[in-house]
């Protein structure tokens, strides 16, 4: 089994971050894992990106060229992305951003308004956790309960209060996938 | 445990572990990490970090630390290793060890911030000016930046020369899972630096030590370079390391190193599974060059192919191993640009054809399927007979 992620929004949206958590929580479970991104003279509201490689076997290239998933996180990684998606890919959108107009029909489409859901829970910060929710439960790749404990560990003590509202966060997420 | 970590960071890391405690350096991207690291840890371990108003200060200070006998680490990425060099040859031509870190940018000039490995040629040709050579070691993982810079410091003590850790932009910035719980031992060969300018008492055992690369006699100086030859020869015989992936019958052989044989690694599984006779040869050693092993291979390739992210430079060493015998190829990308697992795919496919089985090989697995047949329809017949008793007494239910 391999499978390639490709995460991509504006710097700030917290794209790096989800991409991050896949590859901790499929490490914790054994997987082999890379996390590479973007960089270069990246800013908040530049473009930001990172391809994640989660395999049962040692990872060849952790660059991903035609993502069989792809996080769109705002219009223009949708623009310049999803052309590059095999047939029967998987596409999450987050639909506070960007409208459905010209979509893929040769593949899997969930919309997840990442936006709004978070704006709910009165934390826009958290709309990246959505999305991580919604993907988590869209491709089973890795299990809730571990990307729980890997969320817990990576806020650690001084952030531990925000773990309920990423919970939270990840649950409503995961809901709309259901 | 594992744990992930950005190959800046675990570069940085594993120096510490290895006993360095001292970094002088330079920011540039897409090394930052590395400096950034090291001014936050070196404290922690009594170490010392500074950051140096040049690359030129910068290596020249890990001249200074390197020739009192401490363990020293400097990093930069290409302009920045280029301003070095001068340092770097006065580091070889005074048997300083140290440990330098090229985490290779597209050049020429200042060029671009992305992944590239256009410096091949400075890193094992010396660089700077003189006969000397620095052992060049190039990871192709998180992990093996971690083994390869502590086997650094270990190869700088054991021949008092300069170990270039080289990289790139891909496995500076890539975050894998790292084992950083294994305990560093240092190599048990290693002596004890008698030879350290550290301000001792001159006794009988230990002389004055001088760390020097003047020697205005012409006799002297072809000494002296006599005696480097010499090293770098032992290390040629001595370091070389390398990876062996599907050479098995292999009738193309790809030759890559660092992040690109990564690249390379996924475009041969697929073509291994389109029948297609190809393995992988992946230098871990630039300088000393894996030569032998690549000429191991002539037995059953046909040809080579380097691929590299640059005009066209470790293919010189290829050619050099493959001594006319055999063509080789070339297929690279600059300026920052990385090689797709399709556009290798598709060069593998111009050199090698899908094997043709022999008559003998055809003869051989027609024989293979009527034993195989034969044994199914036995077991199927056991099967069968198994069944119609457990009928007829009623058991199994």
């Amino acid at each position: 089994m391999e499978k390639q992620f490709l995460i991509a929004g504006f710097g700030g949206q917290g794209v790096l971050l989800i991409g991050q958590l896949i590859a901790k929580t499929a490490m914790a479970e054994g997987r082999e894992v890379s996390w590479m991104p973007s960089y270069g003279p990246e800013m908040r509201g530049g473009e930001a990106n990172c391809a994640v490689v989660v395999s049962d076997e040692a990872i060849g290239s952790p660059l991903v060229s035609e993502p069989e998933i792809l996080v769109a996180m705002n219009k223009p990684s949708l623009r310049k992305f999803m052309p590059k998606m095999p047939a029967g890919g998987l596409l999450l959108y987050n639909s506070s951003l960007i409208e459905d107009r010209n979509l893929r029909e040769d593949i899997r489409i969930i919309a997840v308004p990442c936006n709004e859901i978070a704006e709910s829970l009165s934390t826009p910060r958290v709309a990246n956790m959505v999305m991580l929710g919604a993907l988590q439960a869209a491709t089973k790749i890795f299990s809730k309960e571990v990307l729980l404990a890997v969320m817990s560990e990576w806020l650690g003590k001084k952030k531990a209060h925000l773990f309920e509202v990423n919970k939270q966060a990840l649950g409503m997420g995961r809901a709309l996938v259901r | 445990m594992k744990k992930l970590m950005k190959g800046n960071e675990a570069i940085a890391e594993a120096a510490v572990k290895a006993g360095c405690r001292y970094f002088f350096g330079y920011p540039i991207t897409p090394q930052n990490e590395i400096p950034e690291y090291m001014s936050r840890r070196l404290p922690e371990v009594g170490g010392c970090f500074l950051q140096a108003e040049s690359e030129l200060a910068a290596i020249n200070m890990v001249y200074g630390a390197g020739g009192a006998g401490a363990r020293v680490m400097t990093s930069s990425s290409s302009p920045g290793i280029s301003l070095k060099q001068e340092g770097i040859s006065y580091l070889a031509g005074a048997e300083v060890p140290c440990v330098i870190v090229n985490i290779m940018r597209g050049g020429p000039g200042l060029g671009g911030i992305q992944p590239a490995q256009s410096d091949y040629y400075q890193a094992t040709r010396g660089g700077g000016h003189g006969d000397y050579r620095t052992c060049v070691l190039a990871p192709a993982s998180v992990q093996e930046a971690v083994d390869l810079t502590q086997l650094a410091f270990d190869i700088a003590d054991r021949y008092r020369n300069p170990v270039m850790v080289l990289g790139d932009g891909m496995i500076g910035q890539m975050m894998e899972p790292v084992d950083m719980d294994k305990s560093y031992r240092p190599a048990v060969d290693l002596a004890d630096k008698i030879w350290a300018a550290n301000g001792h008492i001159p006794t009988p055992g230990r002389p004055r030590s001088i760390i020097n690369s003047l020697f205005i006699d012409p006799k002297v100086l072809e000494r002296h370079c006599e005696r480097l030859d010499a090293k770098y020869k032992k290390i040629a015989e001595s370091e070389c390391r390398w990876q062996e992936e599907m050479l098995e019958n292999a009738e193309l052989v790809v030759v890559a190193y660092g992040t690109t044989s990564r690249v390379v690694r996924s475009a041969i599984r697929k073509c291994r599974q389109q029948g297609l006779r190809v393995g992988l040869l992946r230098p871990i050693t630039l300088f000393p060059f894996p030569t032998e092993a690549i000429r191991n291979t002539l037995g059953t390739a046909k040809c080579y192919l380097a691929v590299e992210m640059s005009a066209g430079q470790m293919v010189d060493d290829v050619r050099l191993a493959v001594n006319g015998e055999r063509p080789v190829h070339f297929y690279g990308r600059m300026g920052g640009m990385v090689p797709t697992v399709a556009e290798i795919m598709d060069e593998i496919r111009k050199y090698a054809t899908p094997y043709q089985k022999t008559p003998a090989e055809i003869a051989l697995d027609s024989a293979i399927d009527e034993k195989f047949q034969s044994v199914t329809d036995a077991v199927g017949h056991i099967l069968q007979r198994t069944r119609k008793k457990m009928k007829a007494t009623g058991s199994g239910k």
